[in-house]
Order: C-alpha cells, then sequence, then structure tokens
C-alpha cells in the first residue's frame, strides 16, 4: 500500500479500542469498563503518575545529601521523604507496573483470547489500587505525621512511631489485594484462554513470566496482607506479638515482612525479563536461544525466591545455622537469572540485529542488571555482607537491580509497545538519545553508592561525614542527569502521541500475535480465534512486510 | 463490516480448556457425604480423647496428624478434589509445598537460636 | 484495502465470554489459597511462639473451654455437611431441599458466632484480653498466646462472616432460579470458601484447646 503498511484484511477501517461506541459514555465508557486494553491503559495512566511523584521525591532527598548536615530539610523530613519514595516505588510503581499495564494489555492478545478469564475481577484490581492509593495520600495528609519509618516498617519503631503508621500499612494492605487478583486472573486466564494448538511451550516468553509472577502474587502477598494487619493490630489494640516487651519477637516480624518481600522483588524482576525474551528475538530476527530454558527459569526463580529471603537479616541476630543456609540458597538463585541472561546474548549472536530504543534500552538493562545481580552476590556471601549491609553498598544493590533493572525495562517496553496501543510512532532517534542519556545518569548517580557503600556510609543517614562528600555530590548531579534524560524520554513519547506518524499494524516485524492484529486494536481482538502451528518467536511466518521496517 | 454482539470466544478444539465450560454432577449422593461427616465426628472426638492422654512431645503430632486426615475428608470429599481435574491437585500441591518450606525455613532460625 | 464502513452509525460492541465452570473454581480455588497462606502467617507465627514458650501457651490454654471448643467444631463439619447436601440437592434438582440444607449452613454458621460471642465475652469479663488486667500478671508466653487467640479466632470469625454472605448471597440466586440443576458453579464456589473456613477451624480447634 502507498503508505508503506499491509491492511490486515478486513479489519484496517476497524475502530479502534479508544473510540468504539460502548454501552456507557464518555468518562464512564472507562471507569465502568472490562475491556483488558482499556484498564492497561488506565493503569498506565495512574502508575505514570505516581512513578513521576515517587521519581520526584528521590530528587530531593538527593538534594539534601548535596552536603553534610542539614542541606534543605530536618532530619525527620528527611525519614520522611525516603520512606515514602520506597512506598510508592515499591507499590505503586515497581510491583504493578509491568503486570497491570502490559501484562493486561499484551498477555490475552499474545495467547490469542479476546480478553482475561475474569474481566470484572481486572476492574476491580484497578479500583483497589486507586484506593490503595488514595489511601496513602490521605496518610500523608492526614494530620499525625507522615510514614517514617522505611518501607520496611521495622517494629519496634513502626509500633512506637507517632506517624500514620496504620493507615500507611492499610493502603499497603490494599495495594496487596489489588495484586492478588491480578495474579489469580492471569493463571486463570493461561490454564482457560489459550487459543488452538498454542501449547504451553509455544506461549511466547512475556506469557511464561506473567505466569511465574503470578504464582508468586498469590502465594506470597497474603503473608505481608497478615503482617501489615498485625502492625494495625499492635498499634490500635497492643495485643504484643511482636511487641519485645511484652515478650514478643521482632525478628518474627522480620521474617514474615521479608517471606513476602523478597518473592516481591522477583514480582518485580520477572515480568520485565519476559519483555526482554520478547524484544531480544524481535531485534535480533531470531528466534529466542534456549527458550525452554528460559521458560523453566522463570518458574524455577519464582520457587527459589521463596527460599531466601533471610539474606536481608545476616545481621539482624538470626541463627548462625540459618545464616549459612540462606547464603547458600541465595547463591543458588542467581543460576536460573545467570541461564536467561546467556540466552539472550546467545540470541543476539550472529542474529541481524536492528538497534532501535527498545532494544537499546534492553541492552543498557543487560549491563545494568548484570552488575546489579554481581552485586547481590557480595551481599549474600556472609563475610562481605556483615561489612556491606546497611551501607549505600545495599542501596546500590537494589537501585541498579530494581530501577536498573524492571525501571530500564518499563521504559523500553513503553517504547516497544507504544506503537500497538496507541497507533503512533514515537522519535526513534530522539529515543535512543535519552536511552544514552538515561544510562549515563543512572550510572554517575549509582555507581558512587557502591564505592560510598565499600568505605561505610550507611544508608537512610541525612547527615555523614566529609569524606563521602565528594561522592554524594558526584550522585546528585547524576540524578539530574537521570531526570532530565527521563522526561526529555517522556517528552518524546508524548509528543508521538500527539504528532507521531501512524504506526503499522507491525513496524518492527515481530512475530507474536499482538503485531497481527491493527494498532491500536479494535475493542475485539481477533475476529475469529487464531489458530497457532508454530513457536512464538518464528520468523518464517512474519504477519506485515518486512519493509516495515523503522529508520 | 458485521459485528456480531455475541463473540464465540471458543471455536473447535482450543488448548486450554476442552473440557469444564459446563459443570456436570457425576452421581451426586447424599449418603457419601453423610458417612464422611460421621468420620470427621470420630475423628473429632478421638481428638479431644488423645489430648487426654499425656503423650508429651507427641501430642502436638498426634493433634496435627488427625487435624490433617481430617482436611484430606474435607478436602477430597466435601470440596470434590478426589474427583477433580489433577490440575487442582497439583495446585493444592503447589501451595502445601510453599508454605512448608516458609514453615521449616523460619524454624532454622528459631530453632538455632531459642 | 480500506473499507468504507457500511453505516455510519456503529453497532455498539459487547465482547461475551462464554461460560467457564471449570475456569470460574479454578480462580475461587487460587483465591482460597491466598486464604491459607493469610491463615497461614499467622500458623507460622503460632508455632514460632509455641516453640518459644511451651509451659507459657499450655497454662494459657486452660483457660479455654475445650467442651465449646469441641461443640463448635462438630457445628462447623455440620454445617459443611448441610453445604454438601445442599448442592447434591440442587444438581437432583430439588431446589426446595437444597434451600433448608443452606438454611441450616446458614444457622450453624450463626451459631457458632453465638458461642464465640460467649466465649470471647466470658474472658473480657475475667480481663483477659490485650492490655487487659488479667494479663498483666501473665507470663510473657501467655501474652503472646493471647494475642494470637484474639487475632486467629477472629480473623477467622471474620471470615466465617464473609462466608455467610457468600452463601446468603447465592441462596438468593438459587431461590431466583438463577443457579439451577445445570448452572451450579457459584454455589459449588461458595461451598468450597465454606469448607476452608472449617478447615481452618479443624486446625484451630486443637492447637488452641488442646494444648498440655
Amino acid at each position: 500500500m502507498a503508505n508503506g503498511t499491509i491492511a490486515v484484511p478486513g479489519r484496517t477501517a476497524e475502530i479502534d479500542f479508544y473510540n468504539v461506541r460502548t454501552k456507557h459514555k464518555g468518562i464512564a465508557s472507562w471507569l465502568l469498563t472490562t475491556d483488558h486494553k482499556r484498564i492497561g491503559i488506565m493503569y498506565l495512566g495512574v502508575v505514570l503518575f505516581f512513578f513521576l511523584v515517587a521519581m520526584t521525591l528521590g530528587v530531593f532527598m538527593r538534594l539534601e545529601m548535596l552536603t553534610p548536615g542539614e542541606t534543605i530539610m530536618k532530619a525527620q523530613t528527611y525519614n520522611s521523604l525516603f520512606t515514602l519514595h520506597g512506598v510508592i516505588m515499591v507499590f505503586l510503581f515497581i510491583i504493578p507496573s509491568v503486570p497491570a499495564i502490559f501484562g493486561n494489555f499484551f498477555l490475552p492478545i499474545q495467547i490469542g483470547a479476546q480478553d482475561v478469564q475474569f474481566p470484572k475481577l481486572n476492574l476491580m484490581s484497578w479500583y483497589l489500587y486507586i484506593i490503595g492509593a488514595l489511601l496513602a495520600l490521605f496518610s500523608i495528609l492526614k494530620p499525625g505525621g507522615v510514614m517514617d519509618t522505611g518501607w520496611t516498617f521495622y517494629v519496634p519503631y513502626s509500633i512506637r512511631s507517632t506517624a500514620n503508621i496504620s493507615l500507611s500499612v492499610f493502603a499497603a494492605f490494599v495495594l496487596g489485594f489489588s495484586t492478588i487478583l491480578t495474579g489469580i486472573n492471569f493463571i486463570a486466564t493461561i490454564h482457560r484462554l489459550r487459543c488452538p494448538g498454542m501449547t504451553w511451550f509455544r506461549m511466547p516468553l512475556f506469557c511464561w513470566a506473567m505466569y511465574a509472577t503470578s504464582w508468586i502474587q498469590v502465594l506470597a502477598t497474603p503473608v505481608i496482607g497478615i503482617t501489615l494487619v498485625l502492625i494495625i493490630l499492635e498499634r490500635t489494640l497492643g495485643i504484643g506479638i511482636f511487641d519485645p516487651t511484652l515478650g514478643g519477637d521482632p525478628l518474627l516480624y522480620q521474617h514474615m515482612f521479608w517471606i513476602y518481600s523478597h518473592p516481591a522483588v522477583y514480582i518485580m524482576i520477572l515480568p520485565a525479563m519476559g519483555v526482554v525474551s520478547e524484544i531480544i528475538p524481535t531485534f535480533a530476527k531470531k528466534p529466542i536461544f534456549g527458550y525452554t530454558p528460559i521458560a523453566i527459569s522463570s518458574l524455577a526463580i519464582a520457587l527459589v525466591g521463596y527460599l531466601v529471603w533471610g539474606h536481608h537479616m545476616f545481621s539482624s541476630g538470626i541463627s548462625d545455622t540459618s545464616r549459612v543456609i540462606f547464603s547458600l540458597l541465595t547463591f543458588m538463585v542467581a543460576l536460573p537469572s545467570g541461564i536467561k541472561v546467556f540466552n539472550w546474548v546467545a540470541t543476539l549472536y550472529k542474529g541481524s540485529i536492528v538497534v532501535t530504543a527498545p532494544l537499546l534500552f534492553t541492552l543498557i538493562f543487560i549491563f545494568i542488571f548484570s552488575i546489579g545481580g554481581l552485586t547481590g552476590l557480595t551481599l549474600g556471601a556472609l563475610n562481605t555482607d556483615l561489612h556491606l549491609t546497611d551501607t549505600y553498598f545495599v542501596v546500590g544493590h537494589f537501585h541498579y537491580v530494581m530501577f536498573g533493572g524492571m525501571g530500564i525495562i518499563f521504559f523500553a517496553a513503553l517504547h516497544y509497545w507504544f506503537p500497538k496501543m496507541f497507533g503512533k510512532m514515537y522519535n526513534e532517534k530522539v529515543a535512543k538519545i535519552t536511552a544514552y542519556w538515561i544510562a549515563i545518569g543512572f550510572n554517575t548517580l549509582y555507581f558512587p553508592f557502591f564505592i560510598m557503600g565499600y568505605m561505610g556510609m550507611p544508608r537512610r543517614y541525612y547527615d555523614y561525614l566529609p569524606e563521602f562528600e565528594i561522592y554524594h555530590r558526584i550522585s546528585t548531579v547524576g540524578s539530574w542527569i537521570l531526570v532530565s534524560g527521563i522526561l526529555v524520554m517522556f517528552y518524546n513519547l508524548y509528543k508521538g502521541l500527539r504528532n507521531g506518524k501512524k504506526a503499522p499494524d507491525n513496524p518492527w516485524g515481530g512475530t507474536t500475535l499482538e503485531w497481527t492484529i491493527p494498532s491500536p486494536p479494535p475493542m475485539e481482538n481477533f475476529k475469529v480465534i487464531p489458530t497457532v502451528t508454530t513457536g512464538p518467536y518464528d520468523h518464517t511466518v512474519i504477519h506485515g512486510q518486512e519493509e516495515n521496517k523503522m529508520q | 463490516m458485521n459485528h456480531d454482539q455475541h463473540l464465540e470466544q471458543h471455536p473447535a478444539h482450543p488448548e486450554g480448556h476442552d473440557e469444564g465450560h459446563i459443570a456436570v454432577a457425576h452421581h451426586p449422593s447424599y449418603g457419601v457425604n453423610i458417612l464422611v461427616w460421621i468420620g470427621l465426628l470420630s475423628l473429632t472426638s478421638i481428638t479431644v480423647a488423645v489430648a487426654g492422654i499425656n503423650l508429651g512431645s507427641l501430642a502436638l503430632t498426634a493433634a496435627l496428624i488427625i487435624a490433617l486426615i481430617k482436611s484430606m475428608f474435607v478436602v477430597n470429599f466435601f470440596m470434590h478434589v478426589k474427583f477433580d481435574n489433577k490440575i487442582i491437585k497439583l495446585f493444592i500441591g503447589i501451595c502445601m509445598v510453599v508454605f512448608i518450606i516458609v514453615l521449616v525455613l523460619t524454624f532454622f532460625d528459631l530453632t538455632f537460636r531459642y | 484495502m480500506s473499507k468504507q464502513p457500511e453505516t455510519m452509525t456503529q453497532e455498539i460492541q459487547e465482547v461475551h465470554i462464554h461460560r467457564d465452570d471449570f475456569g470460574s473454581k479454578m480462580g475461587l480455588w487460587l483465591f482460597l489459597f491466598t486464604e491459607i497462606l493469610l491463615f497461614g502467617g499467622l500458623f507460622i507465627l503460632y508455632a514460632s511462639y509455641r516453640f518459644i514458650y511451651p509451659e507459657g501457651f499450655a497454662a494459657a490454654a486452660t483457660h479455654l473451654d475445650v467442651l465449646m471448643g469441641a461443640l463448635n467444631t462438630i457445628i462447623l463439619l455440620t454445617s459443611s455437611l448441610t453445604v454438601v447436601l445442599g448442592i447434591v440437592a440442587l444438581q437432583k434438582n430439588k431446589k426446595k431441599l437444597c434451600l433448608f440444607f443452606l438454611w441450616i449452613t446458614i444457622f450453624c454458621g450463626i451459631l457458632f458466632l453465638v458461642n464465640k460471642y460467649f466465649e470471647w465475652g466470658a474472658k473480657f469479663q475475667h480481663g483477659i484480653y490485650p492490655k487487659g488486667p488479667a494479663l498483666q500478671d501473665m507470663s510473657e508466653g501467655e501474652v503472646m498466646y493471647f494475642g494470637l487467640y484474639y487475632v486467629m479466632t477472629g480473623l477467622h470469625g471474620l471470615h466465617i462472616i464473609v462466608g455467610l454472605a457468600f452463601i446468603g448471597f447465592v441462596m438468593m440466586q438459587i431461590k431466583k432460579d438463577i443457579l439451577t440443576s445445570k448452572n451450579f458453579q457459584k454455589l459449588e464456589n461458595a461451598g468450597l470458601y465454606w469448607h476452608l473456613v472449617d478447615i481452618i477451624w479443624i486446625f484451630l480447634f486443637p492447637l488452641l484447646y488442646l494444648i498440655h
């Protein structure tokens, strides 16, 4: 066709899911929708908002740390800032984002389904997210004090703090419920709604990742649910279960907290790894290397992830025996992740590589995540951990894996699936520049954390000795580079949304089912449910013309 | 273009779900369930009786085993899992394995600290 | 090729997903797992504190009435039976009999809650509650026990209420012939939830009442 697109027969003129006429009108047609694509977009809006809020908190934290002592805020304010930064990032951004946005939008399409198994439950998940977010907001605005315990809410301080802790943890509880329902929905969807021919081992790896993640969401989240409820009961009724003055064991709180929160980090990273397994074969124009090991490693990471939580407690006072066991298990969990990285790199080898922004973000991810993973091993070894725990080294480690891992891939997914979700193209050149810009800002901000941590700079401290000042300064400048890069990246995407070129159905030459339907998709994903006869990365069956390449 | 108001979600031989769309009762029976109930009541009496015997450290184990047996009856018969698709049994297994692992690992700390 | 839509107005799109009873059952089971892990956390804490304070737990348990506990166990086991009998009745197209059995289930659930009310009431009267006077004189183990006692039985009682609401809702649908002998998955699901609440009590009873 003249404009370089191929028309999917009979469907190009179909109204997309944004503009379709629905039972409800106006905003009600969104707020009462049960369509997985609309729900995904609604999640995108709110998640992005909270990401920007938490990012701003981070900027202010770094401003405070520019000089020792008080710079722009008091110590109590700093405590609340890092608590909020953590709570919002963890519960309102990192955990929900990839599953709730891209999982919701693309899981059904990738398995050839019209929607998830429980569409109404899906909408309820979104409302629970909103309610949780509003509760968190309320806990900030209500007189009493903003949460200041750190996002980990450790006892006994979380019992004693005069801030609005009960409200804060209740917000987290509600958000947990939202995640649980999403997990239930996705497991049932994958079991029940795969299209004909889509056997388990023909599913895209993103779907495997969502499956493994969903099991963690279902089985781990309730544990923190009950733990948070117990905090509230402690504060209101004084039941004593975690109160050392009444006979309670504060370490049991830590156990219960990390029994969820360690698997939670796999809730964060597995979906991101699933996205990587989609992006790399598309831009290497090759099937993924080691499909089965990658699929199984997702399940393995989910399982082994339950076995390692004690490594957050090495210096808390747990028994030596358990420390040795947890350290050993921690080393083991690195193996399935290593398998994935190896397979991704092997996929690129001898591939016909097209460097687009999504791929660039992904390559940056591999570099940054590997550093994060390796520093995890340093922390997993008992002897080095005792020196590094509760220092900036840990902060560096988890920012490398969570932000450099999941965060960067969130950006990659945004770019990769942007044409499909919005039917427009963003400016590829600007996007690539922002990828480099963000990579530079990221490393400038966070690499000094490793050095500082090794030198002994404690985490969550608002004041520090003069020898750390140079590193803090470099870091803060890094935060400005990073944030400006992120803002330009979002602005570029926004421009694409408003004025971008119309996107073809398959701009990247992808092989999974979402590239066979229009961009953006109509309300009804498939006119006829497809029947699949090959694996998901078979490049001989590309839908759309090969000429549909991005320049 | 014609839009059907009702979309066909399932053409012939869909992959993930070849059965179970419409639940069908297989020989529903009052009698079996009543028998199970009687068994459960008996086990409850046994639990109370056993608690009276001084078994020392075995008392907890005995109580838990009996509770486990009672639960198996409820799960398999009242909750119908014995007659359900294998996947439900697999799921239950996964859930219990995770719970047990977490319990055991926690005790590696407690037993060597107290 | 681009086609012009035949009419300017467009029919409203509604996607109707076909009924999937097994999918519905699967979803309910997954939800039950979350409940198992929710209570599981409490059971882990119970196990931990009982391990740490064996004598305290044994001493505290003497304040509990074994007979009441056993009675409540029997009440719940019976209510589980009647739920299943209700399902069987509906499957055999005996709507009135089904509702009769479900009413018994509701009655049993309420009876359980009434017993619980009296049990708790008696303890409150003796000052046995978190931060209560009796607890000031008790050992740490006993304090931990009662903290867990109230949370575990309280949370369980909450689930009884939810279960009763679930069953009540389903009974309404049976009455209106929305659920029938050919469409009973929702009733089964309500039953599954109720059985889980029963199973939790099956463990709570010996662990809370029968420590020596």
